[in-house]
């Protein structure tokens, strides 16, 4: 096809991505609205007349919500990739008997809702006295995603050829050490699916944060948000520009691993 | 093998599987019990932490069963579900099929088209509340240039479901898109040449020849967003919590309000009505899998 029989596509391409992106855009203009403008109407439709305060407010007041968020997001993620990679190469590679329930189990694990998770984990943390922990909250999390991860690994490692398998295992090397020294280094885009999907959730987690920890002191920035709005109504320009540092994450992840983000959503992804 | 390395071989197959068994029982199972056990008690912020609450068997359930919120909260599920996978996925079956026509910048601009679905939750859901503000929202704005009066999204009991659903299907877009486009992309080219040679016209062609190809994947993704969106709590909770007066209740929005949104929690209740909303999650799961299962065999 030649561009000039698609140039009118592209066109509608982008009428429609832009119509789709539109509340992302609007979000982002009215993080740098002044309060004044905020109620004008029509609103204005570009910043022109801008201020940065929205987001002096977020460096002010939202900085150990964040530094929170990023430590249970890696936490969540080093739990889930030790759990899920052996998981994976076992179910893969070594036939267990029972292999297939447990499959199976993980499909169901999969389907709960978390409010559900929510409240028995409310019940159990409780009793442990681990309610508005960090360590409660991470394990909390990670059952979003390790279902996804076992079956992310698994599909990756089934791919890994027996025979360099066998090759390491006659060269006298154990199966720990194979899934170490063999395994895991070529599952190595598995493990980089795995780890942003997982961060992803965990730093957009809100259920958990708000029924788990939402009396500690180290509260996770979508809690920052949600009492944001609760509390002051009218900095619509705070709350937004907590919205965008919030989107940080997800955008990077769009930018630098697009192949593994649309790898992800078709591997039969999950998302609360 | 001989049976002695084979015993052997299971052992570190069961080896590898340990972390996640383990996970298993005490992270899922364990939660799961204690859900249901909440269920069958009679709870009170007391009983909650000396752990003596009294077996009451199905008494929360019959007194949610009951309750005048059920039937609202139910028919706001179903409602909020069907009206969201009918949008989302003939939106996103549409966008599919355009992106799969490959027109300059086609990679770019679907790839932008995965941004709603990776945002935090609670970002769309602010973003969208503030778009559907009555007085100084853009859309009631909007609305207004073609001559629509202000309509109170998030405030009427008339709207807010309607508001929370648009939201939803937003979010819902560009996950069915992905799976739809990847599922265009196993159709291969050959069958659309021979059609086009019988000379099938355009909508022709997709009655007869896509659609019917793509029926495994759109199975699939309908149950999936099924299973996903009877759990959508989020969205609702941020934008209405629920009302005005119960008119945007969820199953999944009064399981939270019992448990957490009240001064006074109501744990038993509330777990009974998450162990209800399970019930509807798991029988539409067990249907896509099974889907899944016969479409691999």
């Amino acid at each position: 096809m030649t561009a000039k029989r698609t140039w009118w596509k592209t066109l509608i391409g982008l009428i429609v991505t832009a119509v789709m992106l539109f509340p992302v855009y609007w979000m982002v203009n009215v993080s740098f609205t002044r309060p004044e403008n905020m109620r004008k109407q029509p609103p204005g439709l570009f910043p022109l007349d801008g201020t940065l305060d929205g987001y002096r407010a977020v460096l002010d007041q939202q900085l150990p919500y964040l530094a929170t968020s990023l430590v249970v997001g890696l936490g969540t993620v080093a739990l889930t990739l030790v759990i899920a990679a052996p998981a994976g190469y076992a179910l893969a590679k070594l036939q267990p008997k029972g292999g297939a329930a447990l499959s199976f189990l993980l499909l169901i694990a999969q389907m709960i809702p978390a409010i559900i998770m929510a409240m028995g984990y409310y019940a159990a943390l409780l009793n442990l006295g681990m309610l508005n922990t960090l360590p409660g909250l991470i394990v909390a999390d990670t059952t979003i995603a390790v279902p996804f991860g076992v079956l992310i690994y698994t599909a990756f490692m089934s791919g890994i050829p027996n025979e360099l398998l066998q090759a390491a295992i006659a060269d006298g090397a154990g199966r720990l050490r194979t899934f170490v020294s063999v395994v895991l280094p070529i599952s190595r885009n598995a493990t980089v699916t795995v780890a942003l999907f997982t961060f992803l959730w965990a730093w957009s987690d809100f259920i958990f944060a708000s029924t788990l920890d939402s009396g500690g002191a180290l509260r996770p920035i979508t809690l920052g948000i949600y009492h944001y709005i609760g509390n002051n109504n009218q900095e619509w320009n705070a709350v937004m520009a907590t919205a965008v540092v919030a989107s940080i994450p997800a955008t990077a992840l769009l930018i630098i691993a697009q192949r593994f983000v649309a790898a992800g959503v078709t591997a039969g992804a999950v998302k609360d | 093998m001989n049976v002695q390395s084979r015993v052997k071989s299971q052992w570190a197959a069961w080896g590898f599987l340990a972390p996640i068994a383990v996970y298993l029982v005490a992270f899922y199972a364990y939660p799961l019990y204690r859900n249901v056990d909440l269920s069958l008690r009679e709870y009170t912020v007391r009983s909650f932490v000396m752990g003596d609450a009294p077996f009451i068997g199905a008494e929360n359930y019959r007194a949610v069963l009951a309750d005048p919120t059920f039937v609202p909260a139910l028919t706001h599920t179903l409602a909020f579900t069907a009206l969201s996978l009918l949008f989302q996925f003939t939106v996103g079956l549409a966008l599919a099929l355009f992106f799969n026509q490959h027109f300059r910048l086609s990679h770019t601009l679907r790839a932008l088209f995965l941004v709603p679905w990776l945002l935090p939750l609670i970002v769309s859901a602010s973003t969208w509340s503030w778009m559907l503000n009555s007085e100084s929202g853009i859309v009631n704005t909007a609305l207004g240039i073609v001559g629509v009066g202000q309509v109170n999204w998030l405030t009427s009991p008339e709207w807010s479901l309607v508001s929370v659903t648009i939201a939803n299907i937003w979010i819902g877009i560009p996950f069915n898109l992905v799976v739809l486009y990847s599922g265009l992309q196993t159709i291969p080219d050959h069958i659309h040449e021979a059609a086009a040679l019988d000379g099938a016209g355009g909508w022709q062609h997709f009655w007869h020849v896509t659609l019917p190809l793509l029926r495994p994947v759109s199975a699939i993704t309908l149950l999936l967003g099924l299973v996903y969106t009877l759990k959508v709590f989020d969205i609702i909770w941020i934008m209405t919590r629920g009302g005005p007066v119960d008119s945007s209740t969820t199953l999944a929005i009064w399981s939270y309000r019992l448990g957490f949104g009240n001064p006074l929690p109501q744990f038993g209740p509330g777990a009974a009505v998450g162990n209800l909303l399970i019930i509807m999650a798991l029988f539409f799961g067990l249907i896509y899998i099974r889907v899944q299962r016969r479409q691999q065999a």
